[in-house]
């Protein structure tokens, strides 16, 4: 087992590092000159760029810059932002607030996706699943950021229930619509996943054993059917994790929440290339825990997978 | 024991068998051959033309088509007109759908906006088909190191979300154009369509058609056009018509996050993101983009669904 991860953490290098090269080329390769993107309107003088540029490394070749930067990185030194506050510290002050967003957002997927895929998977072809799957193409179907829209509307406007605009320091409350919103759309994923993989094990020859010997039907769904259909599941909810953090720039945009993609998107358009780097790297991190705690929770649904050493 | 009387009547099991004419097995047994066995695809195609989803879905999908191609058969106006004296106005008789915060005629923008959209999901499709189709085709083919470095490519790539990837560039293209958003969507789509094409091009060449026409001296890339990768495109083809949804979603998104289409654009991600202001005032502003939207993605979603149970032999006999 520890082997396992120590291989799978080795493998997590190159594309580490891959993704982060990419990221950084095409924040400075394809950019305009950030020195005076960071100037504005305002007239600035060749000596005072030079000095900026020289403060950032802007002067020195593209590899090596990388190669500074990821230095800094393991040394979590990852600079001073455009507006002079440490990179890091604006990454903490705005990580909490969509990581709530997150946690959110995975509780209502895979929380009501899993129990309305049951329901859905156990009564296939009746009206309750026909709705349910009408729902999820529905939501599948509307981008995130039109069900943003509607969510302000008939919570926001209407109902008068939800906030509109979260603003700063956003209580869990607050976050609660956002984050329904921004796990809409891999609800009705989770749901889809857990029904067709409900609905092939509800038939398997375990199940019947199961009940033949007298297990009541609560005991069968959860021990025999349910166990059995989670690990596309798992896997589906582990990659998401990823899109979250994509679905996060659009979801914090609609609701002018204060997190991770507000200011990732703020970075983008001023062309702050370390924050950018400091922020795709961050989201890459997740994204490649999260698939490996993915695999190393297959082991605990399935005893039959055993870890290769 | 049992008598000689009962033994005539009842023959030993080991040695009775039944007359020919009393059982119904060469029925069941017998196949028809009349006619040629229908191909996997002409099976799929039978079963898909009895399904309603199916019908539905490409009936919409022949319909958003129309309306792309010919969208003054629907309206008369012109959809990049605008005129501040008659913005904001309710849907009436002269505006069926109402007009836009610019004077726009929604109306027009819903159905000129169609074009757009399917032109991009259409080509980013394409686009993504072709780059991950290639790459998994050739990384599953030939195997080892080659597979290896381009697998850990797909995986860094894969680790960017889409969008996160398409806003990063889209920035730094400056003014973005139909064809800069293809191109965009299209290197940062293809990894699911490359690893579904490998998966399936590693099952398919491991088949004895294939041994047999490499052993008959067919040339690398001729087994992997003719043999391996008709057998192996069912799956992605599936995948590509779901993509296809995907990109259009895609597209409107980064509209609305002002990276992607300019404002002078006929987008229904960017009439959305326009709407926005009017929510309290005129929500209707939202509607009408929204449900073109979401309808049109939703034809093609329903489509690749469709498509994925008719070619799935065991979901085909219940």
């Amino acid at each position: 087992m520890l082997w396992y991860i120590g291989r799978r953490l080795l493998q997590m290098i190159p594309v580490f590092l891959g993704s982060t090269l990419i990221v950084y080329l095409i924040a400075f390769y394809t950019s305009g000159d950030p020195i005076l993107t960071l100037a504005g309107d305002k007239p600035i003088s060749p000596a005072v760029a030079d000095r900026l540029r020289e403060q950032y490394n802007l002067d020195k070749p593209v590899l090596v810059q990388w190669l500074i930067y990821l230095g800094n990185v393991l040394t979590f030194d990852l600079g001073v932002g455009f507006n002079n506050r440490p990179i890091w510290d604006q990454i903490a002050a705005a990580f909490p607030t969509t990581f709530r967003l997150a946690v959110i957002a995975v509780i209502v997927e895979t929380i009501f996706g899993v129990i309305a895929g049951v329901i859905s998977g156990l009564r296939k072809g009746k009206l309750i699943d026909t709705t349910l799957l009408m729902l999820s193409l529905l939501l599948i179907a509307t981008p995130t950021f039109v069900l943003g829209f509607l969510a302000q509307f008939v919570f926001g406007l209407q109902l008068g229930i939800a906030p509109i605009n979260v603003g700063r320091d956003p209580s869990w409350q607050n976050l609660l619509l956002p984050g329904f919103v921004l796990g809409g759309v891999s609800f009705a994923y989770v749901l889809r996943l857990t029904r067709t993989s409900i609905a092939e094990t509800a038939g398997a020859d375990h199940v019947r054993t199961a009940t033949a010997k007298g297990l009541s039907r609560g005991g069968v769904v959860s021990k025999h059917i349910l166990r059995n259909s989670l690990i596309p599941v798992v896997t589906f909810i582990g990659a998401d994790l990823g899109a979250l953090m994509g679905g996060a720039i659009v979801t914090e945009r609609v609701f002018n929440v204060p997190g991770i993609g507000t200011l990732l998107f703020s970075s983008i358009n001023s062309g702050e290339s370390p924050m950018i780097v400091s922020l795709v790297t961050l989201l890459v991190i997740i994204f490649l825990l999260s698939n490996l705690v993915v695999d190393l929770l297959y082991g605990v649904l399935d005893p039959r997978i055993r870890y290769a050493k | 024991m049992r008598s000689d009387a009962q033994n005539a009547r009842r023959p030993r099991a080991e040695h009775w068998v039944a007359p020919l004419a009393e059982t119904p097995l060469q029925e069941v047994d017998a196949a028809d051959t009349s006619t040629a066995p229908r191909s996997l695809w002409a099976e799929a195609g039978h079963s898909l033309i009895r399904n309603p989803v199916f019908v539905i879905s490409a009936l919409l999908i022949l319909f958003v088509l129309f309306v792309a191609a010919f969208p003054q058969v629907f309206t008369g106006q012109d959809p990049r007109f605008g005129e501040l004296g008659r913005a904001n106005q309710a849907p009436g008789a002269e505006h069926p759908f109402g007009t836009s915060r610019q004077g726009y005629d929604i109306m027009a923008r819903t159905f000129w906006g169609a074009r757009t959209s399917v032109i991009i999901g259409f080509f980013a499709m394409i686009g993504s088909t072709l780059i991950g189709g290639t790459i998994g085709a050739l990384a599953g083919y030939l195997g080892g190191w080659f597979d290896e470095v381009v697998s850990r490519i797909t995986d860094i790539f894969f680790a960017v979300p889409l969008i996160l990837g398409a806003i990063v560039v889209a920035t730094r293209l400056g003014e973005m154009n139909l064809w800069t958003v293809i191109l965009v969507l299209s290197v940062f789509g293809w990894t699911n369509i490359a690893r579904i094409m490998r998966g399936a091009v590693i099952s398919t060449k491991g088949q004895d058609y294939v041994t047999s026409s490499i052993a008959l001296g067919a040339s690398s890339p001729s087994v992997l056009l003719k043999h391996v990768i008709p057998n192996a495109i069912a799956p992605v083809i599936v995948t590509a018509t779901v993509n296809l949804g995907v990109f259009i979603v895609a597209e409107a998104t980064l509209s609305f996050l002002g990276v992607g289409l300019p404002t002078s654009a006929v987008s229904w991600g960017g009439d959305i993101s326009d709407a926005r202001d009017a929510l309290r005032t005129q929500p209707s502003m939202l509607f009408y983009p929204s449900v073109a939207l979401a309808v049109t993605v939703l034809s093609f979603i329903m489509l690749g669904d469709a498509v994925r149970d008719a070619l799935d032999p065991k979901a085909r006999k219940r």
